[in-house]
Order: C-alpha cells, then sequence, then structure tokens
C-alpha cells in the first residue's frame, strides 16, 4: 500500500470520526445532517483512494452514486426539517422525544 | 344378504345421530318411537341374517373400506357375520329392541330423554362392531366404544352428587362411572398388549389369517397371548380382581343395567374367548386356569348376592356369578355351551332387570328390599315376569337356565374337573336361593312399603308388552338346544360328552335340580311369610359382615390403590408439577416480562440517545468480529 493511499485512508478515517462525533454530541438535528454528510463523504474519499490504489473504476462509480444520493436525502430531509421547525418550533432533540416506549 | 349386514350395522349408528340432534332439547316422544323402530330395524336384519346363514351354512363378509394401509400393515374395514356373530348379532338387538321400547316408559319424565336414547343406540352400534369386525383391530374399537357408552349411561345421572364409599354406601353416578371406565382401562391394556402381540408374530390381524397361522408359533408365545387377551376380557366381563366396577355401575339406569350390565357389554369378554377358541384349544392350561377363575367368581359373587338387601345388586351379582359360569364352559373347552349360555343368559338376566325397573318405579326409586314386600297383589305381571326370570335363573326346567346351565355342570363333569363342577353345583343352589329371597322379599309377606310412604303401581301396560319377548325366549330357548348346537359346530368346535357322562346325565341332571329345588325352598322358608330379622346377627356375624361388605374389597381397593395413588398424585402435583414444571415455566415468562420491563425504559424517545446506543452496538459488533477473526 503506497503513502498516498494510506493517507487518504487516515484523512477519511478522521473525517468519518468527525462526523460520528457530530451524530452522537449534537442535538440540532440540523447539525446531525451535517455530520451524517461529512460521515457520507468520509467514506467516498476512501472508495476513490482505494478504487484508485486498485485501478478499478468501481470504487469511483460508488462515490458517485452515494454523492447523488446524499443529495436526494438532503432535499427530502430539508424539507422534513422545515415542516418540523413549523411544527414544534425547534429543532433540539431533547425537546423532540415524543415516541417513547 | 350383504345389504342387510349394512342395515343391522348402521341403523343403530342412524339412530344414535337422529337422538343427538335433540339432545339439549326437552323431551321430544318421536325419539323414543324412532330409535325403537331403528334398533327394530336392526333386530328385523340380524334375523334374516340368521336365516340365511342357517340356510345357506355359509359367512357373509364386507368389505367396508381400506382403514389402515401403512407399510406392511393393511388392516381393512371388514365385517363378517358367521354362525357365532349372527348369535350374538340377534341377541343383542333382540335385548337392545326390548330395552329401548321400555326405556320409553322408563325415563318418560327425565329431563334427559333424548340424550339417554343418543347414547343407547350409540351402544348398540359399538357392540354390533365389536361382535361383527373381522379383524382384532375392529374388535378393539367396538370394545373402547361400549366403554365410553358404558360410562355415559352409567353416569348419565352426573348432577347427582359426588360422594366417595366412605361417605355414602350407594355412591354416585359419575364415581361409578369412573370406576368402571378405569378399571377397564386396566384390562385394554392387556388385551391391546395381546393384540400387538398377535400382529407382530402373524402379520396379520385378521381372525381368519391369525386362526390358520395361530399353530406355527410357539407354545409361550401362544400362552402369553392367550392371557393377555383374557386379561382383557376379564375387565370387560368383570372378573375378579376386576369385578368391584360392576355392581357399581347399577347407579346408572336400570334400562342401561338390563342392556349392557346384564345382556350383552359384560358378555363381550367370552364372546372374544369363544372368538379365539382356535388359540384357546392350543393352550388347555390356561383354559383350565380361566375355568378356575370362572368358577372362583360364580360361587364369589353368589355369596355376595346371599345378603345384598339392593335389589339392583343382588341381580348384577348373579350376573358376575353366571359369566363365571361361562368362563368356566369356554375354558373347558365347551365354546358352544359357553355362547348357548350367554344367549339364555341375556334373555332372562335382562327380563330380571327390567322387572327390577318395575319394581322401583313403583318404588320411587327404593332399592332396599327390606323395605318392600307384598308386591304381588300390585303388580301382579311384574311379578310374573321376575319369577319366571328367577325361575330360568335357577336353572328349573323347563326354562332357559336349566338347559345350559345343567350343560356346564355336565361339561365339568365330563373333564373330570369334579372340583369345579362341585363348586358350580354349590352355586346352582345359592342362585336358586338368592333369587328367590329377592322375589320372596318383594313380592311376598307383609307390606312394609307402608313404612316409607310408597304407593306402588303397575308398569304401564306397553312396558309390560315390551318385556314378552324376553319372557317367551327364557322359557322357550332351551328347547332349541339341539338346532342350536347344530347351528353354531359348524363354526365352533364340536364338543362330546363321554359314554360314561351319558350315563350319569340324568343323575346330575337330577341332583342339580334337587339343590336348586333345595335353595327355593329355603329361600320359601326364610322369606315368604314376611321378614323376620335378626339385628344381632347382622351385626355381629362374622361371615355376614364379610359377605356384607362384598369381602372389604372395594374398601381394601381403596386403601391400598385408590389413597395411596391419591398421595403420589398429590406429591406429583404438589412438589414435581408445582415446584419443577409449573416453576420453570413460570421463570421463563417471569424472566422475559422482567428483563422486557427493564429494557422498555431504553425507549425514551431521544433519538439522540437512540443513535449513541447504535454507535455503541455497531461498537460492540466490530469488537467481536475483530477478536472472532484474531481468534482464527
Amino acid at each position: 500500500m503506497t503513502d498516498l493511499t494510506t493517507q487518504y485512508l487516515i484523512l477519511s478515517a478522521i473525517l468519518f470520526s468527525i462526523g460520528l462525533a457530530g451524530v452522537l454530541r449534537r442535538k440540532n438535528l440540523l447539525m446531525l445532517f451535517f455530520a451524517t454528510e461529512i460521515m457520507l463523504n468520509a467514506t467516498n474519499v476512501a472508495f476513490a483512494a482505494i478504487s484508485v490504489h486498485l485501478g478499478d473504476l468501481s470504487g469511483q462509480m460508488f462515490a458517485l452514486f452515494i454523492i447523488a444520493v446524499a443529495a436526494s436525502e438532503v432535499a427530502v430531509g430539508l424539507g422534513l426539517l422545515i415542516l418540523i421547525y413549523k411544527k414544534y418550533g425547534t429543532l433540539d432533540l431533547d425537546n423532540l422525544s415524543i415516541m417513547k416506549g | 344378504m350383504e345389504s342387510y349386514v349394512y342395515i343391522a350395522l348402521f341403523a343403530p349408528l342412524v339412530s344414535s345421530l337422529f337422538a343427538a340432534l335433540f339432545a339439549q332439547k326437552p323431551k321430544v316422544q318421536l325419539v323414543g318411537i324412532a330409535t325403537s323402530i331403528l334398533i327394530g330395524a336392526a333386530l328385523v336384519a340380524s334375523v334374516i341374517l340368521l336365516l340365511d346363514i342357517e340356510e345357506t351354512g355359509k359367512a357373509v363378509s364386507v368389505n367396508l373400506m381400506d382403514w389402515i394401509v401403512v407399510g406392511d400393515l393393511d388392516t381393512k374395514f371388514g365385517f363378517t357375520v358367521d354362525q357365532v356373530t349372527v348369535i350374538m348379532m340377534t341377541v343383542v338387538t333382540l335385548i337392545s329392541t326390548v330395552v329401548h321400547v321400555y326405556s320409553n316408559y322408563y325415563m318418560e319424565s327425565d329431563k334427559s330423554f333424548n340424550r339417554f336414547f343418543s347414547y343407547l343406540s350409540a351402544f348398540v352400534f359399538s357392540m354390533m362392531i365389536l361382535v361383527m369386525s373381522d379383524n382384532f383391530l375392529g374388535l378393539f374399537i367396538g370394545w373402547e366404544g361400549v366403554g365410553v357408552c358404558s360410562w355415559l349411561l352409567i353416569g348419565f345421572w352426573y348432577h347427582k352428587k359426588d360422594e366417595t364409599r366412605d361417605v355414602n354406601p350407594s355412591i354416585s353416578p359419575s364415581w361409578a362411572a369412573n370406576e368402571a371406565f378405569i378399571m377397564n382401562r386396566i384390562a385394554d391394556l392387556g388385551m391391546l398388549v395381546g393384540i400387538f402381540l398377535i400382529y407382530w408374530n402373524l402379520g396379520t390381524l385378521k381372525y381368519t389369517e391369525v386362526f390358520a397361522h395361530i399353530g406355527d408359533l410357539s407354545h409361550a408365545m401362544l400362552v402369553g397371548i392367550g392371557i393377555a387377551l383374557f386379561i382383557g376380557a376379564m375387565g370387560k366381563s368383570a372378573q375378579f380382581p376386576l369385578h368391584t366396577w360392576l355392581a357399581d355401575a347399577m347407579e346408572g339406569p336400570t334400562p342401561v343395567s338390563a342392556l349392557i350390565h346384564a345382556a350383552t357389554m359384560v358378555t363381550a369378554g367370552v364372546y372374544l374367548v369363544i372368538r379365539a377358541n382356535p388359540l384357546y384349544s392350543q393352550i388347555p392350561e390356561v383354559g383350565y386356569g380361566i375355568a378356575v377363575l370362572g368358577t372362583f367368581v360364580a360361587i364369589f359373587a353368589a355369596s355376595m348376592a346371599l345378603v345384598n338387601r339392593d335389589l339392583k345388586r343382588v341381580i348384577a351379582y348373579s350376573t358376575l356369578s353366571q359369566l363365571g359360569y361361562m368362563f368356566a364352559a369356554a375354558g373347558l373347552g365347551a365354546y358352544w355351551v359357553a355362547l348357548f349360555h350367554l344367549a339364555a343368559h341375556a334373555a332372562f338376566k335382562a327380563l330380571l332387570f327390567i322387572g327390577a325397573g318395575n319394581v322401583m318405579h313403583a318404588m320411587h326409586d327404593e332399592l332396599d328390599m327390606f323395605k318392600m314386600g307384598g308386591l304381588k297383589k300390585v303388580m301382579g305381571w311384574t311379578f310374573l315376569y321376575m319369577g319366571i326370570g328367577s325361575l330360568a335363573l335357577s336353572g328349573i326346567y323347563p326354562f332357559a337356565g336349566f338347559f345350559s346351565k345343567d350343560t356346564i355342570l355336565e361339561v365339568a363333569f365330563n373333564e373330570h374337573t369334579y372340583g369345579i363342577w362341585f363348586v358350580l353345583w354349590l352355586t346352582a343352589g345359592l342362585t336358586a336361593f338368592y333369587s328367590f329371597r329377592q322375589v320372596f322379599l318383594v313380592f311376598f309377606g307383609d307390606e312394609r312399603y307402608h313404612e316409607i310412604g310408597a304407593h306402588p303401581h303397575e308398569a304401564k301396560p306397553y312396558a309390560l308388552w315390551a318385556m314378552a319377548p324376553l319372557a317367551i325366549a327364557a322359557v322357550t330357548v332351551g328347547f332349541f338346544k339341539e338346532d342350536f348346537v347344530e347351528f353354531v359346530t359348524k363354526f365352533l368346535p364340536e364338543y362330546e360328552m363321554s359314554e360314561h357322562t351319558e350315563h350319569m346325565v340324568v343323575i346330575l341332571t337330577i341332583i342339580t335340580t334337587l339343590v336348586a329345588l333345595t335353595g327355593i325352598v329355603v329361600a320359601y322358608l326364610k322369606y315368604a311369610k314376611g321378614l323376620k330379622r335378626d339385628l344381632e346377627f347382622e351385626q355381629n356375624n362374622k361371615i355376614y359382615k364379610l359377605l356384607y361388605n362384598q369381602y372389604y374389597i372395594p374398601v381394601i381397593y381403596d386403601r391400598v390403590f385408590a389413597k395411596p395413588y391419591k398421595e403420589l398424585s398429590d406429591i406429583a402435583w404438589k412438589e414435581i408439577d408445582m415446584q419443577v414444571v409449573d416453576a420453570s415455566v413460570d421463570g421463563i415468562a417471569k424472566f422475559v416480562e422482567k428483563s422486557g420491563d427493564a429494557s422498555r425504559k431504553a425507549q425514551n424517545g431521544n433519538l439522540s440517545s437512540y443513535l449513541n446506543w447504535m454507535a455503541a452496538g455497531l461498537v460492540f459488533i466490530t469488537v467481536i468480529a475483530a477478536i472472532a477473526v484474531a481468534v482464527q
């Protein structure tokens, strides 16, 4: 494994960890979305790096798919967020616990 | 002819199902009439078959359908009507018809009138399967069927309070029904073992095939099969030590006692031994054992009948005693003699029971003979019928019992089993005594029924007419003995008396009749002029008490089997079932409930904490996977 690929993977891991930390620690739903995007892009970086490393284009194609899916996900998600905000007046997760066991 | 076989077999079933339609409804007179007619149709079909078989001498066989075809086992639902079967069919349907008609009178004010007829017809159907089946499996189905119907009918008045023997010597119907059923189950195990052994060794259950190859088996195996089958017969025919249920079965309605517990079902055991005659002919030592047991039961039951005061129980004991006679004859190899006594006994014993039913009705269900007396004046016809029945039972010329019982005694003499002969001879005397003790106590002497405020009345005319065929049979059957012998020995082995016995026949007959007459005279002297009770004798005489308490056998069974079994069951219930089985099942349920309750708190509705849990789970699984990979 070349140094460059390793460095890209390390970057991907760092980005993923940042995203995961955001998902776990953030209380604002919008911020959670951002964190998810970071995690998705971390995987994209990893895909692209390994694709180049192996000389196989499938990884890069997969990354493109993820970008498309993530875009549509954000489009739907933001719409929902606006509706939630209109309904409850907040995006704080601690105040949105309506489905309890 | 085959259609007659089907009519004889299925008319009772149709009858039962028809009555069952009305089971929950109040009395419908049509049910009683329709069932009587349908059973009558079965009787007509049986008689037609009887005449046909007498003419052609050939058995009629029908194959209804394949029943069980699994691997090597190929059992058909087949029925065959041969000489023995047709005799049984005629006896069963004759008594059934009479009892059905009579039940219209006896049960006229019972609120479960329709249900009663449904059960009664179902019994007839089961009994027909039992006698008509051409294989052991069909016999067993009928065997269990009559057991169930017997249970239903003994416990017919199940609503009467359930009391054990300690509380009430005249026990409750539901208790009696269970006792009868459980006793029979014990014996049925023996029967099943016998059937398994037959199948195991011969690979077939069809009578003709089994008996054709029975000689191939080893002697020890034959003895095993013979004993196992006889254990089954002991249960149904209430032979010692499985006899106690029969007397208790008298808690059922009286027509039931007449049909099931005197004339038909209890003779199924005898029928089995007669049917399996090729088997028992091979093992005379088992046959001898059967004869000895039968002889013992004959005198054992007769001795209990001597002192009993319960009208129906006396007749029940006499049934036991007569069954003993039948087994004695069958065990000694005189199969047709046993069958003849079976047929004759069915007629006069049903007559006696139905007569007892009339008396019960007249006395408002009082059964204590010491409270009756002098009923001859008001119940002339019943007296006549019961008199005929008792004379036939005692074996007085020219009644049926004279011919059949005398022949059994001759057989015992002919076989040089003088011990058996002597005991049976003595029993004949006892039989005459207790039969006429009953007649004299009920119909003669002072009218003690005034004390209990009874107003006896004669039964309705059609009930009395219904009894007439039985009375005629009880008087005339004996004269058909020669025809009977010729008819059944085409199927059953003949039994020839030796010349020595032929010489002795007249003397034997005379001394047998003498002992019977002595019994009657003693009964007359003691009871005909009125009842003089010797209370001190009744309370202090050990033998009297022994006999009156049925040799304490019910009590012994209660103490030795029932009570310890109940205690064992209590332990099994409280210690094993509650502590182990129930506790572990409950434990699993509790664990699930508790853990669910605890983990419920995790579902707090906060997305953030869900995500935390998810991440923790992910980490956990990753770690496990990593460890797994590392270990590999």
